[in-house]
């Protein structure tokens, strides 16, 4: 779900402002409506073909729930969440939480995912000895939620394919590498920052 | 190997889910329908989002700012062998999804879908999350206000999703 902090919202005000000042000192004022007209364009396209992709992914993965599909993943991720998080070994509700979230982030459903990782919080904050600071365990996990690790790219592959692409499905696998890695350097970055903390 | 993994990927994953759907008698078309009907759902919510950083970006574009501020980096970039249409993208990513959306679809509108720039946008917009965004939602759901080094791992996250995607690409795609 694309979202716009106070900050951004400064910020896009700002760039139409100075992109309609540069287009005017240029005395390139005639580019404006034309480079206007393709962004709706564009807009257009791709969120018809956004609603396409999004109409069959989650029309898929509401089966995979029904079916006990999504519910067997998040199980096998359980031992990564073990793993990761050893801190909360006996914290039965907080793991179940952790091990949601990422199942639903993976799956590519963002918004069932966001209620889960707001009850992990919870229940991470439960146990936080200072409410206002974050504690290791939060660290790690919104490391684990801001690297993302989607299977299938669906945002990506609708802009690919809303322009015609002859193979949009041809980013995944690279991009799930990509994506992997950063994880993986998120995490540990995550990890190492708690341990010199602690020292 | 790589690309017949990401051909076969998407339709074995719909092939498997719903013949395990089938096996376990789960009503396939309805529940099918009431799935898809909260992706159009979906769409319909992001779409004022996009269109109006669309038109901030389009703007950018075509007045000149965007090549006026990467020129002075094109000769640096170029000689890494880094398109300099990716520079506002890669400085987007952390901070906002709608603009990150729009300026991937922009570069996609204006270079083609599969020229060798959309696909390596496609891999730096795929790769990561909206740091700020998720830090900002978690955090503040349960009144954290001091984040510590959850910042610096989201964004080490985020650049070796940006650096990697420009390594994977040129492996790939140049």
């Amino acid at each position: 779900m694309p979202y716009t902090g106070r900050n951004m919202r400064l910020f896009w005000a700002i760039l139409i402002g100075l992109s309609v000042l540069t287009a005017a000192l240029r005395g390139q004022t005639g580019e404006v409506m034309p480079a206007v007209i393709g962004s709706l364009w564009t807009g257009a396209r791709v969120i018809v073909s956004l609603i396409g992709v999004m109409c069959l992914w989650l029309g898929v993965m509401k089966i995979a729930e029904a079916s006990g599909l999504t519910r067997f993943f998040a199980r096998m991720l359980r031992p990564l969440v073990h793993f990761l998080f050893p801190e909360l070994r006996g914290n039965t509700p907080a793991q179940a939480a952790i091990t949601m979230n990422i199942s639903a982030n993976a799956l590519g459903l963002g918004n069932a995912a966001t209620p889960f990782g707001v009850q992990a919080m919870k229940e991470l904050q439960a146990v936080n000895p200072r409410p206002k600071t974050a504690t290791d365990a939060m660290c790690t996990f919104l490391a684990i939620n801001t690297a993302g690790v989607q299977l299938i790219p669906t945002g990506v592959v609708a802009v690919l394919v809303s322009f015609g692409s002859d193979n949009p499905t041809e980013i995944i696998v690279p991009c799930l590498i990509v994506t992997a890695l950063a994880q993986v350097v998120g995490v540990s970055t995550a990890k190492l920052l708690q341990r010199r903390r602690r020292k | 190997m790589m690309q017949i993994l990401s051909a076969a990927l998407l339709p074995l994953l719909i092939g498997v889910i719903v013949a395990h759907g089938a096996y376990r008698r789960v009503p396939l078309w309805t529940t099918f329908v009431a799935g898809a009907k909260s992706g159009a759902a979906l769409g319909v919510r992001i779409m004022p989002y996009l269109i109006v950083m669309l038109t901030a970006v389009g703007l950018f574009r075509a007045s000149g700012l965007m090549a006026l501020l990467t020129d002075g980096l094109a000769p640096v970039l170029s000689a890494c062998g880094i398109a300099p249409e990716l520079i506002p993208l890669a400085l987007m990513r952390s901070f906002s999804g709608s603009g990150t959306l729009a300026l991937f679809s922009d570069i996609v509108a204006t270079h083609g879908a599969d020229s060798a720039l959309a696909k390596t946008a496609a891999l730096m917009t795929g790769s990561s999350e909206t740091t700020f965004y998720v830090l900002s939602v978690y955090f503040g759901a349960v009144g954290v206000t001091k984040y510590r080094h959850a910042v610096i791992a989201g964004l080490a996250a985020d650049l070796t999703g940006i650096v990697m995607a420009l390594v994977m690409a040129k492996l790939l795609w140049s």
